[in-house]
């Protein structure tokens, strides 16, 4: 698709293409399907989630699947979206002023392109999570299979699992809160697909100007 | 598998307290196996299947009486028969009754997610409770011993029981009581203690086993099953019975320092993340292109 297709008739921008959309949303519901059923594993004090959601037996047995689901989902979005992940020289100006963005000061930060480096951190750590919660939950999946001499991958996988589980709770947490109550109308371009021009020229500059051909308006 | 009148003191996966917990006096029991004097007739494997209700299960003949290589879910009293070279150059045999130690610190207990899926009884037995075993399989890996086994079937997991239910209603294990040769004793773990003790003095004193001793390890709190070696120095000798064993210490690091660094960060994260918006609130207010703010694109 070229830029002048992702300007819509009715004046906003397209962010998320259909695909692109579905693609996101069977790996959120897998995503919180797997937190909510490996919490009630992980904790006692949790394990009433998995009362809630079938049970144990069922919760043991269909988190695995969803984790296969999450995978592939999570494959898409490599394939997708990798290639504009990459860390830029913009990106470490972006750390730089992480204090302003916290603060909402937002037109104290320097431009961000389709995604600014906290979008791709995020991206990053779901990815790399994302293998090793594979790898290790395969262990997890079938330990009565793995020999006793090779043992201590079983002694790793019930360490990396959790670890790398509460690691994506934190991106996930820091996720939801941005997309939903942060930055309104972030929302809405993962639902419906497309975002306002003021939305693309307060948070991502870059790809306005890209996509637009036009600056983005001066800042205050 | 049975309650009847046991009390549980410890409990797998709990939130709160446990009902039995520092409500009863009442002596730990103790299996002691002598291997000196284990015959390797299997008689005890036989008991276990008949009072467990367990099917006979396919063997194996590679030319050693070894004719199952290990415990499986139905089947869960093996002898295994270890051929030693002395250093003399003679054969001897080192038989050993493998079942579930019974450990005082369980690992499978500590690893179970599962509320009341492994419990530990005021008498010291510890039990799965099948009905509530989500068949996760952490068991496996926190056991030291190499002895629980999954059902492949029904997904859960199982072991030997110590015969709870014969022990809760004043008998001794179907094991014990099958024993020909005697090697085989039950009771109080004070009593059993100290009869293994004095038999592993006479094997010191009295037939040339300079090394006799009993394995109660102390890694795992000591055990319900205890038994008296010819080579105490050497336990590994006896099928791989672990010189050492404790909870594995990645085990004990997931389920201590790493679930409270978890539980601390995913509180505090969410409370940070909602003062962040008391604090500072959105970043814009509504979808600007519906209500403008400043500058129109
Ligand atoms: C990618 C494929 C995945 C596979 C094959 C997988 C498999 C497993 C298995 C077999 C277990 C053992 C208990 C159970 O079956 O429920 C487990 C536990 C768990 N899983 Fe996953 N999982 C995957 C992805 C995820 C994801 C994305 C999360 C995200 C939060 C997650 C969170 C957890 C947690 C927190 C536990 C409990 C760990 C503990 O007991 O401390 N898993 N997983
Ligand atoms: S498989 Fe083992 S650890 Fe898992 S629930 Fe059953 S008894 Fe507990
Ligand atoms: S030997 Fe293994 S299964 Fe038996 S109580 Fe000890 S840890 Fe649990």
């Amino acid at each position: 698709m070229n830029h002048s297709d992702q300007i819509l008739s009715h004046g906003r921008i397209l962010r998320y293409e259909f695909h692109e959309r579905l693609t996101h949303w069977i790996a959120a519901g897998s995503y919180i399907y797997l937190m909510l059923t490996g919490l009630a594993f992980y904790s006692p004090w949790c394990f009433w989630i998995a009362a809630l959601l079938g049970g144990g037996q069922v919760s043991r047995m269909l988190h695995p699947w969803a984790g296969l689901i999450f995978t592939g989902a999570i494959l898409k979005m490599f394939s997708m979206w990798s290639a504009q992940m990459y860390p830029t020289g913009a990106d470490k100006a972006w750390w730089d002023s992480i204090g302003h963005y916290i603060r909402n000061e937002d037109d104290q930060m320097p431009a961000a392109g389709r995604y600014n480096a906290g979008q791709k951190l995020l991206f990053w750590g779901f990815i790399i999570c994302g293998v090793l919660l594979l790898l290790s939950g395969a262990i997890l999946w079938f330990p009565e299979y793995v020999p006793w001499n090779l043992r201590f991958l079983r002694y790793l996988a019930v360490l990396i699992h959790p670890s790398a589980a509460l690691l994506t709770i934190g991106l996930f947490l820091i996720h939801i809160y941005m997309s939903v109550f942060a930055e309104r109308g972030a929302f809405g371009s993962i639902i419906r697909g497309d975002v306002s021009l003021a939305f693309a020229k307060r948070y991502h500059p870059g790809w306005y100007e890209e996509i637009t051909g036009q600056p983005a308006s001066p800042k205050k | 598998m049975s309650q009847a009148t046991l009390r549980v003191q410890k409990m797998s996966g709990h939130a709160g307290s446990v009902p039995g917990d520092d409500a009863q006096r009442e002596f730990t029991v103790c299996k002691l196996i002598d291997t000196t004097t284990c015959i390797g007739c299997k008689a005890c494997e036989v008991a276990c299947m008949e009072w467990n209700d367990l099917p006979f299960g396919e063997t194996v003949f590679d030319n050693t009486y070894q004719t199952m290589p290990e415990t499986r879910w139905n089947y869960w009293n093996l002898i295994l028969f270890n051929e030693h070279e002395k250093e003399d150059g003679s054969l001897m045999w080192l038989m050993r009754k493998n079942q579930c130690m019974h450990c005082a610190e369980p690992g499978c207990l500590a690893a179970c997610p599962a509320d009341g899926a492994i419990v530990q009884y005021t008498n010291g037995i510890v039990d799965f409770q099948q009905a509530n075993c989500i068949g996760c399989g952490y068991c496996i890996t926190g056991c030291p011993f190499d002895i629980p086994k999954m059902n492949p079937k029904t997904n859960r997991v199982f072991k030997c029981t110590l015969c709870a239910d014969r022990v809760s209603e004043g008998l001794e294990p179907a094991c014990i009581k099958s024993c020909p040769t005697g090697c085989l004793h039950f009771g109080s773990k004070e009593d059993m203690k100290d009869l293994a003790e004095k038999r592993a003095k006479q094997l010191r004193d009295d037939y040339n086993f300079p090394q006799a001793g009993v394995y109660d390890p102390a890694g795992v709190g000591g055990t319900g099953v205890v038994y008296v070696l010819h080579d105490a120095t050497r336990p590994e000798l006896y099928g791989g019975l672990p010189s050492n064993p404790s909870i594995p210490w990645s085990v004990k690091l997931w389920k201590g320092p790493l679930k409270w660094l978890g539980n601390v960060a995913m509180v505090g994260g969410l409370i940070g993340l909602f003062v962040h918006y008391l604090r500072f609130g959105p970043k814009s207010r509504e979808d600007e292109d519906i209500h403008p703010r400043g500058e129109n694109p």
